[in-house]
């Protein structure tokens, strides 16, 4: 890891005016991707910034059928949350199977989503559920947020403040794990919410999260594990590499989003 | 460079770093406790496991300076004297290690998940050691020794 410029401001609004300032600067959320990445050299900002002195980011709140997740909050603590566990159960389930103990003790959900790491679980879940994410600027829907590879919405000094999930009558999700790294070979998140039904894929798609708008026409009306029969994606810009091949990550896309609606209930 | 000052089993510790100085290379090369080791350096193998403020921490993936303030607990934090945790007990009852590389991390994480669940199932031990790789033993020892420890531990 080559040296850096530590810095941890004691407020969002600090936080973005020093990101703004640096030359090259990365925020330091709970750390668990920037700092192998660092070390592997494939970062080396001029200065990391960490957020773990504003203490506004890391409250859970539920209020009018949603619940707000501080941006520092960490896996754990959402894992963990009675809000979550209470509004959004697969949210809460979802969160508690991420990584292992110790990084579940540590990442949070900013850093995920900001990362947006194509087999990561969290943006899944946002997308499913129609969460909105605030910045330090302006709100973001889960839709417009994601928009590629390890790619965002956010502006390069734009800092997450919370994500807001609105509660879902049904959801679920399912993960395929890629034996060794535990991360979503495939994994699909399910919901029925007042918007219809949603079904969102990470950890097959090129461009990370995706959308699957037929098995979502298929469960509108009849929100059942049947009703995705003879439902299939597409291998096109589906990820093939030694753990899979595109076309076995689309025949996974279909079983899990089965296995997800029948979880659901 | 920055000076960090947190307190280490129980003893207030300070010491100059780099930013970029891991919390496991502060552990083992500034303060000279070797119990933590570094496996992977990757945090996949859970060998440089320590408590951060009561929580389990993966110390190759965490800087020095995020753990300003902290509480931290190393594997030699454990023992009182001569008389060893009663996680480290049974592992020794139980022959839950082979060369002993991966023990600490192990031992350190088996000890948040006994504070967290004093009488957890096989399945909840076997998923809580999942960030910790084991290459000699196949883990049933270790299973065994994490079982034990906790109901020691006055679960």
């Amino acid at each position: 890891m080559y040296d850096f410029n530590y810095q941890k401001p004691s407020s969002v609004a600090d936080a973005v005016n020093a990101m703004k300032a640096a030359s090259d600067g990365k925020v330091l959320a709970g750390g668990q991707t920037l700092l192998p990445t660092m070390k592997q050299r494939l970062a080396s900002p001029s200065d990391v910034v960490d957020l773990a002195g504003c203490g506004d980011l890391s409250g859970i709140s539920a209020s009018g059928g949603s619940v707000t997740i501080g941006a520092m909050c960490t896996h754990a603590a959402v894992a963990g949350s009675s809000d979550v566990k209470g509004a959004i159960p697969a949210l809460a389930a979802m969160a508690g199977d991420i990584g292992d103990p110790a990084v579940r003790a540590r990442g949070t959900i900013g850093g995920s989503i900001a990362n947006n790491d194509p087999a990561a679980d969290y943006p899944a879940a946002c997308v499913a559920l129609g969460a909105t994410i605030k910045t330090d600027r302006r709100e973001i829907s889960a839709d417009d947020f994601f928009t590629g590879l390890f790619d965002t919405a956010l502006a390069e000094d734009e800092i997450i403040v919370s994500v807001s999930f609105p509660a879902a009558s049904k959801a679920a999700y399912e993960k395929f794990k890629q034996p060794a790294s535990r991360f979503a070979l495939v994994g699909v998140f399910v919901a029925q919410g007042s918007g219809g039904a949603r079904v969102a894929v990470t950890g097959a798609g090129e461009n990370g999260v995706f959308r699957v708008s037929a098995m979502e026409s298929a469960l509108s009306g009849n929100f059942s594990a049947g009703a995705l029969d003879g439902a299939s994606v597409s291998a096109d810009g589906l990820n093939s590499d030694i753990h899979a091949q595109a076309d076995y990550r689309a025949h996974l896309v279909g079983v899990l989003a089965k296995r997800a609606v029948a979880a659901a209930g | 460079m920055p000076t960090v000052s947190m307190t280490v089993n129980g003893k207030a510790v300070s010491g100059e770093v780099e930013s970029r100085t891991l919390l496991v290379q502060f552990i083992r090369e500034h303060l000279e406790l070797t119990g933590t080791h570094v496996g992977c350096d990757t945090s996949q193998c859970g060998a440089c496991v320590v408590h951060v403020n009561g929580e389990v921490a993966k110390s190759c993936t965490m800087l020095a300076v995020q753990a300003e303030g902290a509480n931290v607990t190393t594997i030699e934090g454990l023992a009182n004297g001569d008389d060893l945790h009663p996680m480290q007990e049974a592992f020794r009852n139980n022959h839950g290690l082979q060369c002993g590389f991966c023990t600490p991390g192990m031992v350190m994480t088996a000890v948040d998940l006994a504070n967290k669940n004093k009488n957890p199932s096989e399945q909840q031990i076997r998923e809580g050691l999942e960030g910790n790789i084991c290459r000699c033993t196949g883990y049933h020892n270790i299973v065994k020794s994490v079982a034990e420890g906790a109901r020691n531990m006055g679960g």
